[in-house]
């Protein structure tokens, strides 16, 4: 293989990536995020209220897939007033998001808020399905 | 009849030419008086998975006491979201075939392979300084030569047993590990399915290529999805109304539905026995003989996923990085600090 790899075949960054690889999935048990973060993934559209209360979002490689799962959870605390997402353009690789609260929280606060219960529901199914199939109550022939 | 409300509001209506009730109601705010506010306790309380089936290419499962907004999050990342490994680049040294250069790339890319992507990093696509490296691009090699078999008995027509190689299939596909690539996919990368067949070859005809795998996802190319379908249903309800059916009415009931949906106890009446099984003809509302006795429906919140890999990984596997991707897709909005 090209550049990299030496004489050996053996590349020369290789062993600290496996390194890191490793360390990664033993720190969360989860495979490793790739890539850069966009710095821009998230911005506040102008607009919003000056208390704050009142919010959109920009949320950019970001579909109905987390739209309208975050809606949801955002949707679930009794603060938000409104909540709504949409995809503006359909060749925009972008999410708007609307958050209006009564008042008491900032729509930055409602969005975290979401967004940690989220997080939680994700590691209790995960949880669940994997005692599932350690428990082995199922047929494991083809259908 | 289902008479308790919280039942009935989990019900999507199904009447001969609609559906009803299809929104879900559980927010803040939509019942007075009621506490809707999310509640991980609550959740963990009445959120259930039952997995019915778990195989080495398919899976089915329940998840019950969950949002459809949240369940479809996890079908459409098992469909496009989760990384697998697919051939991309394709260099071809020597393709006699009948069959085009780009043509069989096209082909190749769609074989699905056996390996853990977890050990693979992301080719940088769109670099073109970037060089490919053995932690982000795996090699593979496939050469196949016909020829005649000297040996077939005369008047054998069976190109098989005429030709040496007259079928290339994916099981010819080599794997070359590059670096410590042997040592972190120790059983090879292999076609998930040996029996794939790539080209159909004649005496003298050769193909000779080198492949470069990398990783990507299912929303840049379908050859890159782990799942060959991957889709829920709703559980269906029938609800009889009213006073038994009994006699010719019970057998005509019970034959609008598929076998085993409804069946019929000792004393002649049509009970509903498994529910799951129908799937929701509607044959029943087309008789008026049954209007106003049976109210068909689904269960809003018990999804009924069906998932069949494509060989790349297992479904449980699938399934569990649809959840783990849904959490990393939050916490990286997390990181972002919007106070500011």
């Amino acid at each position: 293989m090209p550049s990299a790899t030496n004489e050996n075949g053996v590349s020369e960054s290789s062993e600290a990536l496996q390194e890191q690889i490793v360390d990664q999935e033993m720190a969360d048990g989860e495979f490793e995020f790739e890539g850069e973060i966009d710095p821009n993934k998230i911005q506040m559209l102008p607009g919003a209220s000056e208390d704050g209360t009142a919010a959109s979002f920009r949320i950019l490689q970001e579909d109905h897939t987390l739209g309208n799962a975050l809606r949801y959870m955002i949707m679930k605390n009794p603060n938000v007033e409104f909540c709504g997402y949409s995809i503006p353009h359909p060749s925009e690789a972008a999410m708007n998001l609307r958050i209006q609260t009564y008042g008491e929280i900032s729509a930055i606060q409602a969005l975290e808020k979401g967004l940690d219960d989220l997080m939680e529901l994700c590691d209790h199914v995960e949880d669940e399905y994997r005692k599932a199939v350690e428990a082995g109550e199922y047929s494991t022939f083809e259908p | 009849m289902v008479h308790n409300i919280s039942a009935q509001r989990n019900r999507v209506g199904i009447e001969h030419d609609r559906v009803t009730n299809v929104s879900s109601t559980d927010f803040p705010g939509y019942y007075p008086g009621e506490d809707q506010a999310w509640n991980i306790d609550k959740f963990k309380k009445n959120f259930k998975i039952q997995i019915s089936n778990l195989t080495d290419l398919s899976s089915s499962f329940d998840l019950i006491g969950i949002d459809a907004s949240i369940s479809n999050a996890f079908r459409r990342i098992m469909i496009a979201e989760v990384p697998t490994l697919a051939i991309e680049y394709v260099y071809i040294e020597n393709n006699t075939s009948i069959i085009q250069d780009e043509v069989l790339a096209h082909r190749l890319g769609l074989i699905p392979l056996k390996a853990n992507p977890d050990y693979l990093r992301w080719f940088k696509k769109d670099d073109p300084d970037i060089e490919p490296t053995d932690y982000d691009t795996v090699v593979l090699h496939l050469s196949a030569k016909c020829t005649a078999n000297p040996s077939s008995t005369p008047g054998t027509t069976d190109p098989k047993v005429l030709y040496n190689n007259a079928n290339v299939y994916a099981s010819a596909i080599k794997f070359e590990p590059q670096g410590r690539q042997a040592e972190w996919f120790p059983d090879g990368i292999t076609a998930a399915n040996p029996d794939i067949l790539i080209a159909k070859l004649r005496p003298g005809q050769e193909i000779d290529l080198t492949m470069h795998c990398i990783l990507g996802i299912g929303q840049d190319h379908a050859k890159f999805s782990p799942v060959a379908t991957a889709s829920y249903r709703l559980l269906p309800t029938i609800d009889i109304i009213g006073p038994p059916m009994t006699g010719q009415l019970a057998q005509k009931f019970k034959s609008c539905f598929p076998e085993g949906v409804i069946a019929i106890n000792s004393k002649g009446e049509a009970y509903v026995k498994d529910a799951r099984k129908d799937t929701v003809s509607r044959e029943v509302l087309r008789h008026s003989e049954f209007e106003g006795r049976v109210k068909l429906g689904r269960q809003r919140d018990h999804f009924i996923f069906n998932v069949e890999s494509t060989g790349a990984m297992t479904p449980d596997e699938i399934f569990i990085k649809s959840v783990q991707l849904l959490k990393r897709k939050c916490q990286i909005l997390r990181k972002f600090d919007l106070r500011t």
